[in-house]
C-alpha cells in the first residue's frame, strides 16, 4: 500500500474524519498548557517586563506563517507532478490559515514592539518581510477565487506558488540590504549561545507545538470543507452536461 | 518570431495608449509628488531616487494586461500556440515589445524628470543605468502575471495585486542604486544584483508563463 | 500523412464529453463532423490540434501538422489585410500570399485595414490564412459561419484544391458545402455518466 492512496478523496474523507476529533483535543490540551505554563507560570524579563508573554504568541504564529507557505510549496508541487487533487486543495485550504497566522504575527508584533522600540511599526527587515509575505497570500488567495475552472485555478496557483516563493526569499534578502533593522535574532535556535533561558524555552516550545497542531487541524477541516465545495463543482458541471 | 516583434511594435504604434500613455503617467507622478511634499529641493532629492523608480513601476503596470489579453480575445492567442512558434519564444518577444513601448521610453524620459525632482547631479548616470538593467525585469515579471490572468475577465487589478509583490526585488535594489550613487557610495553590488534579477527572469520566467498560457487555453 | 484518431475522450470544463471516437482520415479526403450544438465539436477540434490535452486515447497525427482556424478570425483591426496575410506567412515561414488572395478574392481589399471589413470579408480574410500556413491538415470549426454563397463556393473550392495537392480537411460544420466528403456523426460517442456511487480521484 503506498503513501499516495491516502490521495484519494474518499480514502482522506475517512482518515480525516476519524483523526479530527483526537487532533482537536490534543491541540486543545498542548496549546492550553503551554499557554497557561507561559502566562503564568514564568517569571517576568529583568528588562522587558511582562510584555515578554507576547513571546507564546508572536514565535509560534510567525513560525506557522512561514511553514505554512513552505506546506502548501511542497503540496502545488505535488498536484503539479502526481495531479493529486486533494494536495492542491490543502494548499487551498492552507493559505487562509497562512495569511491569519502573519496577520497575527505582525499585530502581535506591534503591540510588543511600542513599549519596548517605541514605535508601532518600524521598517525593519522583519517586519517588512512579514508584510510582503502576507501579500503574496494575498494574491494567491485571490488568484484562487478568480478563477471559475476548478483544475485551471489548481494549476495557475501552483505555478504562483513556485514562483512566488523563488521571489519571497529574493525578497527576504534584497530587503536584508536594505535595511538592517531592530528585530533581535532568533529566540530560538540550536546554537546555545544566542537562545532565551531555558526558563522560557520550554513553555515556548509547547505553544509552537500547540500551535503546529492547531495548523494540521484547521489545514484537515478546511480541505475537507474544500472536498465537499469541489464535489459539489463536479456535480452541477456533470448535472449540466446531462 | 521578428515577424511578431514587428508586428507587436506596428500595433502598440497604431493603437496608440501603449507608448504615451505609460509617460504621461510617469510625468504625472513626477510632477505631483512635490504638491504632496512641498517645494523643498533638499527634501525632493532625497526622496526623487524612490519616487521615479516607484514612477517607473506604476507606469509600467498600467499597459501589463495589454499584453496577452488583446491576443486572447480576438482569437490570435489560439492560432499562435498552434503555429511554429514556441509559446516560451511568444512570451519573450511579447515581453520585449511591452519593454521597448515603456521600459525605453521610460528609461530615456527618466532624466528629465530627475531634473523636476531636483536629483543630485552624480546620480544621473546611475538613474539611467538601473532603470535600463532593471526594466526589462518588469516587463518579464509582468508578462508572467499576465499569463497567469489571460482567462479572467476584468483581470487588471488582480493582476496589479499578483504582480507588485514580485516587483519588490527589483524596486529596491533599483531605488538603492540611484541612492548610492547620489551619496557618492558604491554601487556595484545593487547594480549586479538587479543585473543578476534581470537576467534570472529572462532565463526563467518565459517558461513559467508559457506553462500558464497552455493552462489557460485548454 | 494520414490522420488517425484511436479511441480518443474528451474532457470540457473537467468533465469527460466524448468518449472512445475512433476515425481514419486518409490524404486527399474530407471529413464533416455533425451532431447537435454542446455535443463538443469543438473541444475535440481543439483536442487533436494539440490546444487541449486528451483524457484518453491517441491521436496519430504530430500537431505541428495541422492549420486549426476557429470561431475567432484572430485578426487584428488596425492592420491592412496584407499586414495580417504577411504576417501569418512569416509566422509559418512560408513568403507567397498571393494564391491565398485570389483564392479568397481579396485582392481589392488588400490595402484595407482590417477594422473596415465586413464580417464576411473578415471570415474570407480569416480562412485566406489556412493557405499560407503550408500544413497539410486543415482542422476547421464551423468555417462558413458569415459567409454569403458565392463565399462558401470560393471556401469549397479552396478545399479541393487543398486535397487535390495532396493535403486533408476534417470540418465540423452544418451546412452542404457541396464537397465529395464522409460524415461522422458524433452523437454515438457522447460520453455516458460515470456510476453515481460516490467519487474518485478526478472528482468524476
Amino acid at each position: 500500500m503506498s503513501f499516495w492512496e491516502y490521495a484519494n478523496p474518499k480514502r482522506f474523507m475517512a482518515l480525516s474524519s476519524a483523526a479530527l476529533p483526537w487532533l482537536t483535543g490534543l491541540t486543545a490540551l498542548v496549546l492550553g498548557v503551554g499557554l497557561i505554563w507561559g502566562f503564568f507560570f514564568t517569571p517576568d524579563d529583568f528588562r522587558q517586563g511582562s510584555t515578554v508573554k507576547i513571546i507564546y504568541i508572536h514565535v509560534p504564529s510567525a513560525f506557522i506563517a512561514i511553514n505554512a507557505w513552505l506546506m502548501m510549496l511542497v503540496t502545488s508541487l505535488v498536484w503539479l507532478i502526481r495531479r493529486h487533487h486533494v494536495s492542491v486543495l490543502a494548499a487551498r485550504a492552507a493559505a487562509p490559515i497562512g495569511l491569519a497566522m502573519t496577520a497575527i504575527g505582525l499585530i502581535t508584533g506591534a503591540v510588543w514592539g511600542q513599549p519596548m522600540w517605541g514605535t508601532w511599526w518600524e521598517w525593519d527587515p522583519r517586519l517588512t518581510s512579514f508584510l510582503i509575505l502576507g501579500l503574496f497570500y494575498l494574491g494567491y488567495i485571490a488568484l484562487w477565487e478568480a478563477i471559475d475552472d476548478a483544475d485551471t485555478a489548481a494549476d495557475l496557483t501552483s505555478v504562483l506558488c513556485i514562483v512566488g516563493s523563488v521571489f519571497a526569499v529574493l525578497s527576504r534578502y534584497a530587503i536584508l540590504f536594505w535595511n538592517q533593522g531592530l528585530h533581535q535574532g532568533a529566540s530560538l535556535s540550536l546554537d546555545k549561545e544566542e537562545n532565551v533561558h531555558d526558563v522560557f524555552a520550554y513553555p515556548l516550545w509547547t505553544c509552537i507545538i500547540g500551535f503546529v497542531l492547531l495548523f494540521i487541524t484547521l489545514v484537515l477541516l478546511r480541505t475537507r470543507t474544500e472536498i465537499r465545495a469541489r464535489r459539489v463543482q463536479a456535480l452541477i458541471a456533470r448535472e449540466r452536461m446531462a | 518570431m521578428i515577424a511578431l516583434l514587428i508586428r507587436d511594435l506596428r500595433l502598440a504604434i497604431r493603437t496608440g495608449g501603449g507608448f504615451g500613455l505609460g509617460l504621461a503617467f510617469f510625468l504625472i507622478i513626477a510632477v505631483l509628488v512635490p504638491f504632496g511634499v512641498g517645494p523643498d529641493s533638499a527634501i525632493l532629492g532625497r526622496i526623487a531616487p524612490g519616487i521615479l523608480w516607484v514612477g517607473a513601476l506604476l507606469s509600467c503596470l498600467l499597459s501589463l494586461d495589454r499584453i496577452f489579453a488583446l491576443d486572447f480575445e480576438d482569437g490570435s492567442l489560439d492560432l499562435l500556440a498552434t503555429a511554429p512558434i514556441p509559446l516560451e519564444g511568444l512570451v519573450g518577444v511579447k515581453a520585449i515589445s511591452h519593454w521597448l513601448t515603456t521600459g525605453l521610453p521610460l528609461t530615456l524620459a527618466a532624466p528629465v524628470l530627475g531634473l523636476l525632482l531636483s536629483l543630485p547631479e552624480d546620480a544621473y548616470p546611475w538613474l539611467i543605468a538601473s532603470l535600463l538593467i532593471g526594466t526589462p525585469a518588469l516587463s518579464f515579471i509582468g508578462a508572467f502575471g499576465a499569463s497567469l490572468t489571460v482567462g479572467i475577465k476584468r483581470g487588471g487589478l488582480l493582476l496589479s495585486l499578483l504582480v507588485l509583490p514580485l516587483y519588490v526585488p527589483t524596486l529596491i535594489f533599483g531605488a538603492e542604486t540611484i541612492r548610492r550613487g547620489a551619496e557618492g557610495l558604491a554601487t556595484t553590488t545593487p547594480l549586479i544584483m538587479l543585473g543578476a534579477i534581470t537576467l534570472g527572469t529572462l532565463a526563467v520566467l518565459p517558461f513559467a508563463a508559457a506553462a500558464a498560457i497552455r493552462v489557460n487555453l485548454r | 500523412m494520414e490522420l488517425q484518431v484511436l479511441d480518443l475522450g474528451v474532457i470540457r470544463g473537467g468533465v469527460p464529453i466524448l468518449e472512445g471516437v475512433s476515425f481514419t482520415l486518409a490524404a486527399g479526403h474530407v471529413l464533416l463532423l455533425r451532431g447537435p450544438n454542446g455535443i463538443g465539436k469543438t473541444t475535440l477540434l481543439r483536442t487533436i490540434a494539440g490546444l487541449q490535452p486528451a483524457l484518453s486515447g491517441e491521436v496519430s497525427l504530430d500537431p505541428e501538422a495541422v492549420a486549426y482556424a476557429a470561431h475567432a478570425d484572430g485578426l487584428k483591426a488596425t492592420l491592412t489585410v496584407r499586414e495580417n496575410l504577411v504576417f501569418w506567412a512569416q509566422v509559418y515561414g512560408t513568403s507567397d500570399i498571393a494564391p491565398a488572395l485570389a483564392a479568397f478574392e481579396l485582392q481589392p481589399l488588400i490595402d484595407r485595414p482590417a477594422q473596415n471589413l465586413s464580417a464576411g470579408q473578415k471570415r474570407r480574410l480569416g480562412l485566406a490564412r489556412l493557405l499560407v500556413t503550408g500544413r497539410p491538415l486543415w482542422v476547421l470549426d464551423e468555417p462558413t459561419v458569415s459567409l454569403d454563397t458565392a463565399a462558401v463556393a470560393m471556401f469549397a473550392a479552396a478545399v479541393r484544391a487543398h486535397c487535390a495537392a495532396g493535403g486533408s480537411a476534417l470540418i465540423a460544420t452544418h451546412i452542404d458545402l457541396g464537397l465529395d466528403s464522409d460524415t461522422l456523426d458524433l452523437a454515438p460517442f457522447k460520453a455516458k455518466a460515470p456510476a453515481q456511487d460516490g467519487f474518485d480521484e478526478a472528482f468524476l
